[in-house]
């Protein structure tokens, strides 16, 4: 065991699949020589040479394409993407190409590529490096898309990732790349992809989350003191239900908690599951906590927008009251 | 302080068998043995009367929407001709000839344009990307396509076609500026046919030529004569030697022309002049290698007979397998999504007849009894 940030976490990951599988390559803007903006990658480039850990033109769009061509030839790419705000001229090459080669080919050519993505706020980042656009890449058949909440998630569900025959968008919440260090197994071990983590075990009512907003539903539910389960998706595209859906039958009540906007949220979705699912247990209608259908404040204001364990707080009130 | 230049350079134009049937024999000479012209010749007729059936398919509603080849046939097959088996070819959906030739079985294009997924379903063993609908996004495949071959050190490589109005695509830009920074084996083969739709090349691009574009990423460029078979295949051969052998891309400029409409739901009528069609149909490629044999005796007109029949059959038996095919499941469409089905798409597989909203009715139950 080793105690581990997440940041650490990943960069081992990516370290020991790298010696397993010489198929595996990074690339991406300054992962190489710098060893990535938020330092993920490293000292990866002294270790396995500039053949493997590749420093790209400054094109995110090319990086994915690329990326797309180097996956279907039969290598394991890792593409970096240094801030979730800069997917957006890589969504075609994504959403277009990578998720659909396998079905436009009846399997004949796959994409099996994994998206590393800084995500979400919280950091005094400036505009554009705090969003959460999972949701946009969950309502796009043929992806996947993970993202963990801890170090040691982090390092097991990357593992899984590159192994995946599938691409794989796997987001690392930077507000918690450094926030605390966990107990990481040395050696290398899966998480498996479309597995929810239960956090913490409760009666009460059902709380589901990811990313860093776990981190604020567990102070929310200590502030609480209440019998609260915590349930950490941790792979948001395809999401546990069965295990949703079987805590809240015996809870009867359920809170959602994410960091991107409301409407059209994965939390829209994940109620909707639970009414079809759960409807004759519910004892209250389900409770979203989420950021706001605005654009991602400037950072002196983004504490205001993201969930906190005060706004959760309120919610656990709500609905226990109802 | 003298204003001196710090960058010259000029855009080389190839032609070797030019529109009045001259043969620059300096250059052409050998390029291409005999036999293999008449195999080319024959091929190229072959596909040309695909496009003739396949208009005809969608006209009677047997085929949906059909991009026509026709009067393009030398840029994608002479480059195939030039290529080896382990290179490959990362098509838009104008290079029916040079796939053919690879050896994609004719079949598999009609089903694509039938709607049918099958028609991707890219034999093992055959380097070819399937048939790209959205303009100007394939390069960059190539791109990766070209560096894995030469992370591997297996000295293939990559040539992706694309049309004139996709070098205004940023994606088209990115490949080239990744292929050229990160020494990638790859051809940039530009089917420049005058037309993006209705949208003249003049509007994609208003220097002198396209081929130019490569200049600005430090890759080697030319503009070739492409309904010039001869001159395609030269230009792909040293190509493919500088990619091979120095890792280093280049970009080709075919200049070539759409005779056709842009598919089967447009009508060039609306934005194009009669004349300048006419004039190109002057310069058909195929027109232009049948006197090339003409005139050393490698064919006539018995042999064209025997070619034409030989063509419909051969074609009438592709359409004939294309049709035949079995019908597919109506949950097809879901098994292919990802390498193991996830339980939400199992639900709705399940239930897709049985359910508006998808729900698996056990679940349903279960919450309704306890």
């Amino acid at each position: 065991m080793a105690n581990l940030t997440l940041v650490q976490a990943i960069n081992l990951a990516l370290i020991q699949e790298m010696e397993r599988d010489d198929r595996v390559m990074i690339m991406g803007e300054d992962v190489g020589l710098n060893g990535g903006v938020f330092r993920v990658t490293e000292g990866l480039h002294k270790r396995f040479g500039e053949k493997r850990v590749v420093d790209t033109p400054l094109a995110e769009s090319g990086i994915i394409g690329t990326s797309v061509g180097l996956a279907m030839a039969g290598l394991r790419p890792i593409a970096e993407i240094q801030f979730e705000g800069f997917l957006g001229p890589a969504y075609d090459q994504i959403c277009t190409h990578a998720a659909r080669m396998r079905t436009r080919t009846r399997g004949a050519l796959t994409v099996p590529l994994v998206i590393r993505v800084p995500v979400g706020g919280g950091i005094h980042a400036p505009e554009l490096h705090s969003d959460s656009p999972e949701a946009i890449y969950t309502h796009n058949p043929g992806l996947k898309v993970v993202m963990p909440s801890s170090p040691r998630d982090a390092k097991g569900l990357l593992i899984s990732a590159i192994r995946d025959p599938d691409p794989v968008i796997f987001f690392e919440p930077k507000r918690i790349y450094r926030a605390f260090r966990e107990e990481v197994p040395e050696d290398e071990y899966t998480v498996p992809i479309g597995k929810a983590r239960v956090v913490r075990e409760g009666s009460e009512l059902t709380m589901v989350s990811w990313g860093a907003s776990v981190i604020q539903c567990m102070n929310a539910i200590e502030t609480s003191g209440r019998d609260i389960e915590l349930i950490d998706l941790r792979t948001i595209s395809p999401f546990d239900m069965e295990t949703v859906s079987e805590s809240v039958r015996r809870t009867g009540r359920a809170i959602v908690v994410h960091e991107a906007p409301l409407s059209c949220g994965l939390g829209s979705e994940i109620a909707s599951r639970i009414m079809e699912e759960c409807f004759l247990q519910l004892e209250a209608p389900v409770q979203r906590v989420t950021g706001f259908d605005t654009i991602m404040p400037y950072y002196k204001l983004e504490l205001e927008y993201l969930p906190d364990a005060e706004r959760i707080g309120q919610a656990i009130d709500e609905i226990v009251a109802y | 302080m003298p204003v001196e230049p710090v960058f010259e350079t000029r855009i080389d134009r190839l032609t070797i068998l030019d529109e009045h049937g001259r043969f620059d024999e300096e250059l052409g000479a050998g390029l291409i043995p005999d036999e293999d012209v008449v195999a080319l010749y024959r091929h190229m007729v072959i596909c040309r009367h695909l496009d003739e059936i396949a208009f005809k398919l969608q006209r009677s509603g047997r085929m949906g929407t059909y991009p026509e080849n026709r009067g393009q046939e030398a840029t994608s097959l002479g480059a195939a001709y030039a290529l080896q088996k382990k290179d490959w070819l990362v098509t838009c959906y104008r290079e029916n000839a040079g796939l053919f030739w690879r050896g994609l079985p004719m079949e598999l294009v009609l089903l694509h344009w039938m709607g049918d997924e099958r028609g991707n379903e890219i034999p093992e063993g055959l380097n070819v990307t399937p048939l790209a609908i959205p303009i100007g996004t394939q390069m960059l495949h190539a791109t990766g396509l070209g560096w894995a071959s030469k992370y591997r050190g297996d000295d293939g490589i990559a040539c992706t076609f694309f049309g004139d109005g996709a070098t205004s695509e940023g994606d088209f830009h990115e490949a080239m500026n990744f292929a050229a920074n990160l020494d990638l084996p790859v051809i940039f083969f530009c089917q420049n046919n005058s037309w993006a739709i209705s949208v003249p090349t003049r509007i994609q691009c208003s220097a002198p030529t396209i081929a130019q574009r490569g200049l600005a990423y430090g890759m080697d460029c030319i503009q070739v004569d492409g309904n010039d078979i001869f001159a395609v295949v030269k230009a792909v051969r040293d190509a493919a030697e500088r990619a091979r052998t120095n890792q280093r891309p280049t970009f080709i400029e075919a200049v070539t022309y759409r005779l056709g409409d842009h598919t089967t739901a447009d009508d060039a009528r609306r934005y194009r002049d009669d004349e300048e069609l006419e004039m190109w149909k002057l310069r058909d490629p195929m027109i232009r290698l049948r006197g090339w044999l003409d005139a050393r005796g490698l064919w006539d007109d018995s042999k064209q007979a025997s070619l034409q029949e030989e063509a419909e059959a051969h074609i009438a038996a592709a359409v004939q397998r294309a049709s035949d095919i079995e019908a597919l499941p109506p949950t097809e469409f879901f098994k292919n999504m990802y390498k193991t089905m996830p339980p939400n798409l199992q639900q709705q597989m399940s239930t897709m007849r049985t359910s508006s909203l998808g729900r698996n009715p056990e679940t349903a139950d279960q919450s309704a009894v306890s």
